[in-house]
């Protein structure tokens, strides 16, 4: 077994510091060693963004990201995600959207959606159908997860 | 079936106004889900917990000569290692699987790991358990298994063949009651027989005879299995699952591992999705057994791979159909045969299938000849309407196929042919009040369907569907807590917002807000015995259990009240969650109020309820596509989708929604894209979601609901099932409008790009 990794990172806006060995990913280690299992896992190789986290502002599938290749990077998950006022407008809308079933593709959904609406704050159903195509549901048909994203939007303009 | 213990109420309720019931609440369970804190099979974590991981056959069909496990037990970190020799021999016993049935115990433990034989690619053959995965992961590799290949048989016609190579030597045909004299590869044969088929015919003014084919499909959920288990030295297990049925793991647990079920207990978690693939067990007594051996929890979780290799799938399957029509439509005969594959082990779906398949319809002369096989495939498991979509398809395509060439509208054939209450059914049993003929006239009268479409390749396609709906056992406890507020304990796990539509029910009785009633799914030891989530009966069923509770409550509070006021108790009621007098003194307090009385007290409210009701009704759907072919590719695109659907009483419509959305695209999926792959050696070629293709949200467009609501008389508030009827249109209506489109019928699942320019070219 080679020797762990010491990675430094920002992980949800505080500094955190992990031991790691070079072939876990980063979801092993969000899951494993941080005990953050808010980033699911529903393929391990890429296919189904369950796993969605923010890393340095992209939307990457931690999945297929190294533990030890977050060193010195931000990292945002789905556990950051509510503020000192509650639910962030995603989460909200969310639920008031039943956007979720079984919901075990919701956190990668939401990570999806923010990264999207951060690039583009106008996001049509076009553009929101083209950006999720990397995350799958395979209870809701969609239709209430874009609608869900969709209603972020203006509430996300207010609170700039 | 138990006989039913459930108190039908004097008379149905659905034609009061609600208060709850219709609304949208935002589900109790909300806030966990979307914050990453609820907690799914493999998000358990034990102090000491060892990771487990499953040594799979890399042959579709191979005799097990050896295994050879030194090696991985001597591997640093490696605590335990196990093969079926582990499990107590299974015998002749049998286990209950609810809406599967009766099944017997040895094909189970053998699906679960291999004991001489492996059947499938990716059967379970051996499991380890380690410090870490990726330890457990190196371990399998140690473990050395001598296996005699055989040739593997793969397609169910090919296995049904004399001199087909067998899945089990010892496996007997049961044909129509007889056992055969040779083994076969026919599990069972079974036959339903309405009216003559040769008058029938003979009425017919057109007869059409067709084959349908249906692809290998995997339910396709999300989270993968997972379960840990922990093994006490006192004999005592508990086990965390993501399941469909806590007391189905258990009962399989016991009877696999020969425990008392009073020393397991099973704790299902959050569940991330199922679609009937997680009724049966498969990690769970693994981890059992690795956790006694290693004396440490241990977690077994499946990857993407082992879930398509070894869980699922749907039945491939083939379906012979032969109807005939008077000019006018009339459906006057309908005869089939329906072949579906059980996997390695016996047990397909296909007597549902049978029931569902001329459900909609009243046809006074049918014949159905239902075959079980086992092929060199994973063992199927139920999947959304389980056998109904690969035998309504059938009926389907051919109704529309006689609509063009009778020029009738393919509502009016429908509405025709459709379906009433009282109306005998292909296998002998009278409809209940159905809502066939209503979703069929809202289809026809849509915005949709009145709209005409224009352009080239595109055309518009109809189909229906049946699903028969379950009732079976369900358990609620409810308890008034001092504030007012209702614990709600339910022994059904939750999938897509029960917790909410169940408590619904039961704030609706009482007249308070859904938000104070407090619902959680609980674990085998704190609830009454309840079945699956399955056969979409939990809303139908366990809603109805917590109906029945809200009314004990309500007795209860009433015979408090009156005792508080010394007045009769029939001089008490209550309505909209406040408690009167009704003999004109105008005395009233709210719940809240009394609740607060009694709590100081120390008077326990509250109420244990099981019910099994019968009557759960069939639920109908029928739909409407466009799509445009793409003659040059094959690619098909989904243009607009509307779902029509009696869903009974819609408790809280946005979830019956979500559920007509899901199936129809579940249904799309197994429509135009997904299939397993398998090569001329029996191995799954396309084991990843990459491979295997689901419908992403690039795929589609919005789904539109249309939901129609003829209750059922058989349950308190008219609820029907909504969860399964959806995924059975969805492929007869996309050939139809395929063959509308571009004028090729294709009646092979999946209808993918390559299947469509093939058809095309062999048209032209
Ligand atoms: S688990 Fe990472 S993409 Fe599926
Ligand atoms: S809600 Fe179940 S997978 Fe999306």
């Amino acid at each position: 077994m080679a020797a762990k990794v010491h990675v430094t990172a920002t992980l949800n806006g505080e500094p955190v510091e992990f031991l790691c060995e070079p072939r876990q990913s980063l979801l092993e280690v969000l899951r494993d060693e941080l005990k953050l299992t808010g980033s699911k896992e529903g393929c391990n190789n890429g296919n189904c963004g369950a796993c969605s986290v923010i890393l340095d502002g992209l939307l990457v599938d931690a999945c297929i990201v190294l533990g030890a290749e977050i060193d010195g990077c931000t990292v945002e998950t789905i556990e950051g995600l509510m503020g000192s006022d509650g639910l962030h407008p995603l989460q909200q809308t969310f639920l008031e959207n039943a956007a979720l079933q079984c919901g075990i593709c919701t956190p990668g959904f939401i990570m999806a959606g923010k990264a999207l609406l951060e690039k583009n704050p106008q996001a049509s159903e076009g553009d929101i159908r083209h950006w999720c195509a990397g995350n799958l549901c395979r209870c809701t048909g969609y239709d209430k997860i874009v609608r869900a994203i969709m209603d972020a939007e203006p509430q996300l303009e207010v609170k700039k | 079936m138990n006989p039913t213990q459930t108190m039908a109420p004097a008379q149905t309720e659905v034609e009061q106004k609600y208060k709850v019931i219709g609304t949208r609440p935002i589900r109790h369970d909300g806030v966990d889900k979307v914050t990453g804190r609820a907690v799914y099979g493999a998000d358990v974590q034990l102090p000491g917990m060892l990771h487990g991981k499953v040594l799979r056959s890399p042959h579709a069909h191979a005799n097990i000569k050896s295994i050879n496990t030194a090696k991985a037990e001597a591997l640093y970190g490696v605590k335990a290692v196990m093969t079926a020799a582990d499990f107590p021999d299974s015998g002749s016993r049998t286990a209950n699987l609810g809406e599967l049935g009766e099944v017997p115990l040895k094909p189970m433990c053998d699906n679960v790991m291999a004991s001489d034989k492996a059947v499938y690619h990716g059967h379970a053959v051996a499991a380890v358990a380690a410090t870490s995965p990726h330890i457990a992961e190196e371990a399998l590799g140690l473990i050395e298994v001598e296996y005699e290949v055989l040739p593997p048989v793969m397609d169910v016609l090919k296995a049904m063949d004399e001199d087909s190579p067998l899945v089990h030597e010892d496996l007997y045909t049961d044909e129509l009651g007889e056992k055969s004299a040779k083994p076969s590869n026919v599990a069972s044969h079974t036959r339903h027989v309405k009216g003559d088929l040769s008058q029938g015919f003979a009425a017919a003014d057109h007869v059409l005879e067709r084959e349908y084919r249906c692809a290998t499909v995997h339910q396709g959920y999300i989270e993968p299995h997972a379960a840990t288990a922990m093994w006490n030295p006192d004999g005592y297990l508990t086990m965390w699952v993501t399941t469909q049925g806590a007391f189905t793991v258990r009962t399989s647990v016991h009877q696999i591992l020969d425990i008392p079920v009073s020393k397991l207990k099973v704790i299902p978690t959050e569940i991330g999705g199922g679609f009937g693939g997680k009724i049966p067990v498969y990690g769970e007594p693994v981890a059992a057994v690795l956790s006694r051996k290693a004396r440490r929890p241990v977690k077994v979780v499946m990857d993407r791979t082992e879930v398509f290799q070894a869980t699922g799938p749907t039945s491939g399957s083939y379906v012979k159909l032969k109807m005939g029509v008077t000019n006018q439509g009339r459906i006057t005969a309908a005869e089939t045969m329906l072949a579906y594959e059980a996997g390695g082990y016996p047990g397909s779906i296909v007597a549902l299938g049978g029931i569902c398949m001329f459900a909609p319809y009243n046809i006074d002369n049918t014949t159905i000849d239902m075959y079980d096989v086992v092929v060199n495939k994973p063992k199927t498991a139920a999947y959304r309407a389980p056998g109904a979509p690969n035998s309504e398809f059938a009926v389907e395509c051919m109704l529309d196929e006689f609509c063009e060439r009778l020029g009738l509208d393919p509502m009016e054939i429908r509405l025709l042919n459709g379906a009433k209450e009282g109306d005998i059914q292909s296998h002998g049993i009278p409809h209940p009040r159905i809502g066939c003929i209503e979703t069929t006239e809202a289809a026809r009268d849509c915005e949709h369907y009145q709209t005409p479409l224009e352009g080239p390749n595109r055309g518009r396609g109809v189909a229906s569907g049946y699903w028969v709906n379950a009732g079976l056992t369900s358990s609620v406890t409810a308890r008034l807590n001092g504030d007012g507020t209702v614990t709600l304990q339910e022994g059904s796990t939750d999938i897509g917002g029960t917790r909410t539509s169940i408590a619904m029910q039961l704030a609706e009785v009482l007249g308070i807000p859904v938000e104070d009633v407090v619902p959680s799914v609980v674990d085998t030891d704190s609830v009454g015995y309840t079945e699956v989530t399955g056969g979409s009966r939990v809303t139908f069923a366990t809603g109805w259990a917590a109906y029945n509770a809200g009314q004990a409550i309500k007795s209860q509070l009433i015979e408090q009240a009156a005792d508080l006021w010394k007045v009769d108790k029939d001089q008490v009621s209550l309505a909209d969650g406040v408690i009167t007098t009704t003999n004109g003194d105008s005395r009233s307090m709210t719940i809240k109020e009394l609740a607060a009385d009694l709590s100081q007290k120390g008077i326990d409210v509250g109420s244990r309820e099981t019910v099994t009701p019968q009557n759960h009704g069939g639920a109908y759907a029928t739909h409407v596509v466009d799509v445009e072919v793409d003659p040059d590719t094959g690619k098909v695109t989904i243009l607009r989708y509307t779902a029509v659907q009696d869903a009974g009483r819609a408790i809280h419509p946005s979830y019956v929604e979500g559920q007509m959305q899901g199936g129809v695209v579940q249904g799309i999926g197994w429509a135009l894209n997904e299939e397993y792959f398998y090569n001329e050696d029996g191995l799954l070629m396309n084991s990843s979601f990459l491979d295997y293709r689901m419908p992403t949200s690039l795929d589609l467009p919005m789904i539109e609901t249309i939901i129609v609501e003829v209750p059922n008389p058989g349950h308190p508030y008219g609820v029907r099932g909504v969860g399964e009827v959806p995924i059975v249109p969805p492929q007869a209506a996309i050939s139809n409008a395929i063959a509308r489109a571009v004028g090729v019928r294709l009646g092979d699942l999946p209808m993918s790009p390559q299947t469509v320019v093939k058809a095309l070219s062999a048209k032209s």
